[in-house]
């Protein structure tokens, strides 16, 4: 009997171990995807988000043109649906990568697109400063580059943090709608195996690897916020 | 040190121009404490504020230590605001620094050699008495110790004025006079310029030189403090004082203890009295020799800048011969008689 089920296992491990490694595969291209887009979307938003906040009336850099014509761009650019985005900027994927298809050049658009939800982010954070303690620098003489530096970004930091973990689960989201249209990663796996080759495990386990994924972030973000948090009691 | 000339500030908005600062001038001397008093929405919080010009002035100028600050580029203007230290109600302080590095931020914008800068937030360290507390974060100060490392902060780069924007409006009536105590200390020993703003008039009482009364916009009536004190002339000056020293007088008490005295001749009145008087028994000799009764209904004493100063409610009882010489006499030993 126990002989019985273990060869019923076994068997059972035997046809489907090539699930495992294509999950492992899947998984590891979707990590990359996710940080090396989220890494890129902070380099361009972050400056982006500081420009958006200290171009304001009254803020240290002020300008109404530029703080206007960014504005309608972050906001034009949220408002294109991702698919439609993944679509519209495969010519500028084939330019860069030289291929529309395939992790690197899911990337592209994934970066793209997040820019102007981290710059929002950004301002977001930077806005629940106290502007006081700008003033303050200000009135000590500190200049615009003094201020971002000082004060903005490094009383902002704990909120940054809870950002990029927001930041990052929604591309983890953004990439498997990237996969659909060939992007590789859990996305490309769960849609092509799962769904067209009607292989329910593939999608069941998929799904366990993505619910861990954005949980592993979150509670990775709030604990690095809490830390720079508590470091301040 | 400080000159303020033909100072108007205009905020425009959407609806309507809002008269902030209407044509005000004032002169700050050299070494001395100089406080402004108003209600909220008086000015006051604004004219501070043009002095190191967080807030652009419409018209006038401002001269800090011979420069006018008006009349400044962008990077002098920085350099000028180095020079002016300014302390605040909330305090202001970095909660993503230590106490040391908040009081190293001034120096770090003006670009002080890292040696002479620890060298220097450690002195001032001393002198505000948180030497322990140099690693600890500002979320862990009570207000009184956030506002001695906002002092240390606002005097690291030597300045040559000190701004107070309402400092102690945010601590309780203890920690308000230790401040008070430091900002003097601190007056007297670098002969440093202090100009403050506040709503209470203890403040001005307790440490300040002179004074100034601002109400709708406008400078009211400028004075040193114990003659605004003592003869104030305007109604803002006088309710001020009224606020601070309670003389007691409701009228209707007033006149319920009056009526007990009904028969006898009797009058109320209010003696204040100034300075060495003070010290006199002067009641108690016009006592015996009018044969008076004085019947003594409220009093109290106060000091400002240690000269005692004070006010006595009697109710005079006996003949009207008697509290006619009386009052005379009173007058006449250099008291302000006002009769009820």
């Amino acid at each position: 009997m126990i002989i019985l089920a273990n060869t019923v296992l076994n068997s059972f491990w035997v046809e489907n171990s090539w699930i495992m490694e294509e999950l492992l595969t899947a998984t590891w291209e979707t990590l990359y995807m996710v940080f090396i887009s989220t890494a890129l979307s902070y380099l361009f938003g972050l400056p982006l988000g500081v420009i958006l906040v200290t171009t304001e009336a009254g803020h240290v850099l002020e300008n109404k043109w530029v703080n206007r014509v960014l504005g309608v761009i972050v906001n034009a650019t949220r408002s294109i649906p991702f698919i439609i985005f993944l679509i519209l900027v495969i010519p500028l994927t084939r330019l860069i990568v030289g291929t529309p298809i395939g992790t690197v050049a899911s990337m592209v658009p994934l970066t793209l697109a997040a820019i102007p939800f981290v710059a929002r982010m950004v301002e977001t954070s930077l806005k629940e400063i106290h502007w006081g303690l700008i003033e303050a620098a200000v009135s000590m003489g500190a200049n615009a580059w003094q201020v971002i530096t000082k004060v903005l970004l490094p009383e902002a930091t704990p909120s940054i943090i809870l950002g990029v973990a927001i930041t990052t689960i929604s591309l983890v989201g953004y990439s498997a709608m990237a996969g659909i249209v060939g992007g590789g990663g859990l996305g490309t796996l769960a849609y092509y195996q799962g769904y067209q080759r009607y292989e329910s495990l593939v999608m069941w386990a998929t799904v366990i690897v993505l619910i861990l994924f954005v949980q592993c972030i979150q509670i990775l973000g709030d604990k690095m916020a809490a830390k720079t948090i508590n470091k301040r009691r | 040190m400080i000159e303020i000339k033909h100072l108007t500030k205009i905020y425009h908005t959407a609806n309507q121009d809002i008269l902030a600062l209407d044509d005000v001038s004032l002169s700050v001397n050299r070494g001395e404490i100089f406080g402004i008093i108003g209600l909220s929405g008086a000015g006051k919080s604004t004219l501070i504020r043009c002095i190191n010009m967080l807030e652009k002035p419409s018209q006038g100028s401002i001269i800090v230590d011979g420069q006018d600050v008006t009349a400044l580029k962008q990077r002098e203007l920085r350099a000028a605001r180095q020079k002016i230290g300014i302390i605040f109600q909330q305090f202001n302080l970095l909660s993503s620094r230590t106490v040391f590095d908040n009081i190293m931020f001034p120096l770090e914008i003006a670009a002080v050699p890292g040696k002479e800068a620890r060298d220097r937030v450690n002195q001032l360290l001393e002198m505000v008495g948180l030497t322990d507390k140099a690693r600890v974060y500002p979320e862990q100060l009570s207000g009184g110790q956030k506002q001695r490392v906002g002092i240390a902060r606002a005097l690291a780069n030597d300045p040559k004025v000190l701004l107070s924007d309402e400092a102690t409006s945010a601590l309780d009536p203890e920690t308000t006079r230790s401040i008070l105590k430091l900002l003097k200390d601190i007056n007297r020993q670098l002969n440093l310029t202090i100009l403050l703003i506040t709503h209470d008039m203890n403040v001005i009482k307790q440490i300040c030189d002179r004074v100034a009364v601002i109400n709708n916009s406008k400078i009211e009536e400028v004075g040193d403090v114990l003659s605004i004190f003592t003869n104030p002339q305007t109604p803002t000056s006088q309710s001020f004082i009224k606020a601070i020293i309670n003389k007691g007088d409701s009228e209707e008490y007033m006149q319920d203890l009056l009526k007990e005295h009904r028969g006898k001749f009797s009058k109320l009145i209010r003696v204040s009295f100034i300075g060495a008087s003070a010290g006199d028994p002067i009641i108690s000799s016009m006592i015996k020799k009018f044969d008076v009764d004085a019947n003594i209904l409220h009093g109290n004493i106060d000091r400002v800048k240690d000269v005692p100063f004070g006010h006595l409610t009697l109710e005079l009882i006996g003949s009207q011969q008697g509290i006619i010489e009386s009052m005379e006499y009173l007058k006449n030993s250099g008291l302000d008689i006002e009769v009820i």
